[in-house]
């Protein structure tokens, strides 16, 4: 399978079976999109009155050699390998801790429902959480690096559980030889000094949410009285920020109906200094005012593709910042096993409420049907995590003819079932802003290799 | 090649054997919480 676009003035053309990406001019773009419905005499023909009879010729001698190295419309080997990479044994890697089922602020957007879950306010105690890292280690074979989120709604309302679970979990990792990357997700109100002390020691990544511009942020993100957040955390973020020497944390904000425009919202966040940056599109119920709808696709490409431009400029200019979906790794990426596989939830990686119970992911907490077990038993549903685990891109229909298939390995299982009861579903509009993502970031990739010739 | 410039030399088919280790990031772990993208993931037996 081959895609081919043309973005911010480059004509690109990805191999979608073995991951190769080709920059080309417009005689061999337009003889790729001939390719395999005509013959060479046809393209000759029809294209030569445009290139001239040599370049064509050139041009179609040059695809005809990746057809041949397997790097253009190179077959899918990997279907038959499904099966028995899908048998392997997995272990479990990371856990989310739902350190509080609470949060001081009340965000209008909240997956968590304003941070009870739909459920009842509750903080996870220690014996809960160190629980759950004994699972962890116990169920994590060979594995060395152990990921565990310190999530919530607030985990810091909690704040000495995780300092208490790091600290236990320092004094495990080194009798069971493993290593723990710990990751905090907060808000940033009750940031202090003590906590970033403490992160920078600690934390293997951060993330910082925030929205973007002032306006947007305040309005999705407030106070249970209605004030605002931003004046009280974006310093606060900053210093954090600065005091990680602008690496290992994001800044990460959601983007919704109500702010179709959010490359101003990127574009605020890296004028602020910030250097890691996510603004993500909301998940949210179809009935939901600020849900994203079919009719704002056109408008979030076209900011896609602003922004994407925009950053190819500010990286000649040597004001680069990242931004998470359109960090691709064209050369050390993941292998195919992975790509195939999906993001490892309900099988790799396991929710944890402050009650102990393990969920697929944090998305499915909150509905019963989706508990797995707990702390205390291990995982008792084991029928869950089987139907986890037997997901794959040839598992979902949709996936089959995509070209994103192997960047977003099949799409968020969380996200197919809220849409569709099912998740082996995908949720269309997900998966539309995917393929807008990978297009931009492949062409950044393509602007920043050019630039270097 | 004067009409193709291709970005990456490594292929995906080359991973089929050797791939599937496990050691990498789980997906979500890293910023997202909503999507999946595997895509931006580096490979931990490449470092």
């Amino acid at each position: 399978m081959v895609h081919q676009y043309k973005n911010n003035g480059y004509n690109i053309v990805l191999d979608v079976n073995s991951g190769a990406v080709h920059v080309v001019d417009d005689a061999a773009y337009d003889v790729i999109s001939l390719w395999e419905t005509h013959s060479a005499e046809e393209i000759e023909n029809c294209l030569a009155p445009v290139y001239g009879a040599s370049q064509v010729r050139e041009a179609t001698d040059e695809v005809a050699a990746l057809i041949k190295e397997e790097a253009l419309f190179s077959k899918d080997i990997y279907e038959d390998s499904i099966a028995n990479i899908k048998q392997r044994k997995t272990v479990v890697k990371a856990l989310c801790l739902h350190i509080a089922h609470d949060c001081n602020l009340k965000c209008r957007y909240c997956f968590a429902g304003e941070g009870e879950y739909h459920g009842k306010k509750a903080w996870m105690s220690f014996e809960t959480g160190k629980a759950a890292l004994d699972f962890l280690i116990a169920n994590s074979g060979g594995r060395r690096n152990l990921e565990v989120d310190f999530f919530g709604g607030e985990p810091t309302l909690n704040f000495q559980v995780v300092k208490d679970l790091v600290a236990y979990g320092r004094e495990q990792e080194k009798i069971h030889n493993k290593n723990f990357r710990f990751t905090l997700t907060t808000n940033g109100v009750l940031l202090n000094d003590e906590i970033m002390d403490f992160a920078n020691r600690e934390m293997a990544n951060v993330v910082l949410s925030i929205d973007g511009r002032k306006n947007v942020n305040d309005k999705m993100r407030p106070f249970a009285n209605g004030s605002g957040s931003y004046d009280l955390i974006v310093p606060k973020f900053q210093k954090l920020a600065e005091s990680r020497n602008q690496m290992n944390y994001y800044v990460r904000g959601t983007f919704t109906h109500e702010n179709p425009d959010f490359s101003k919202d990127v574009l605020h966040l890296a004028d602020l200094g910030f250097r890691q940056i996510s603004i993500e599109p909301v998940v949210a119920r179809e009935e939901d005012d600020y849900a994203i709808r079919e009719e704002d696709l056109p408008e979030l490409f076209e900011e896609y593709d602003r922004l994407a431009a925009e950053m190819v400029k500010r990286h000649k200019n040597g004001e680069s910042f990242n931004f998470f979906h359109f960090m691709i790794d064209l050369e050390g990426g993941p292998c195919v096993a992975k790509r195939m596989s999906g993001c490892g939830s309900g099988t790799e990686y396991l929710a944890v409420t402050p009650w102990g119970d393990f969920y697929p992911c944090h998305q499915f907490v909150g509905n019963e049907k989706f508990c797995m077990g707990n702390v205390r038993d291990g995982i008792t549903g084991t029928e869950i995590s089987d139907k986890f685990k037997s997901c794959s891109v040839y598992t979902k229909a949709e996936c089959r003819n995509c070209f994103a298939k192997f960047y977003c390995s099949g799409g968020c299982a969380a996200n197919a079932y809220n849409f569709h009861g099912d998740i082996n579903g995908v949720y269309e509009i997900g998966c539309a802003l995917q393929r807008k993502r990978v297009e931009c970031a492949i062409m950044i990739k393509a602007a920043e290799a050019l630039a270097t010739d | 090649m004067k009409h193709v410039k291709t970005l990456n030399t490594k292929k995906l088919q080359n991973t089929v054997k050797k791939g599937g280790c496990g050691e990498c990031q789980t997906s979500c772990q890293s910023a997202c919480k909503t999507s999946c993208t595997v895509g931006n993931q580096t490979c931990e037996n490449s470092r």
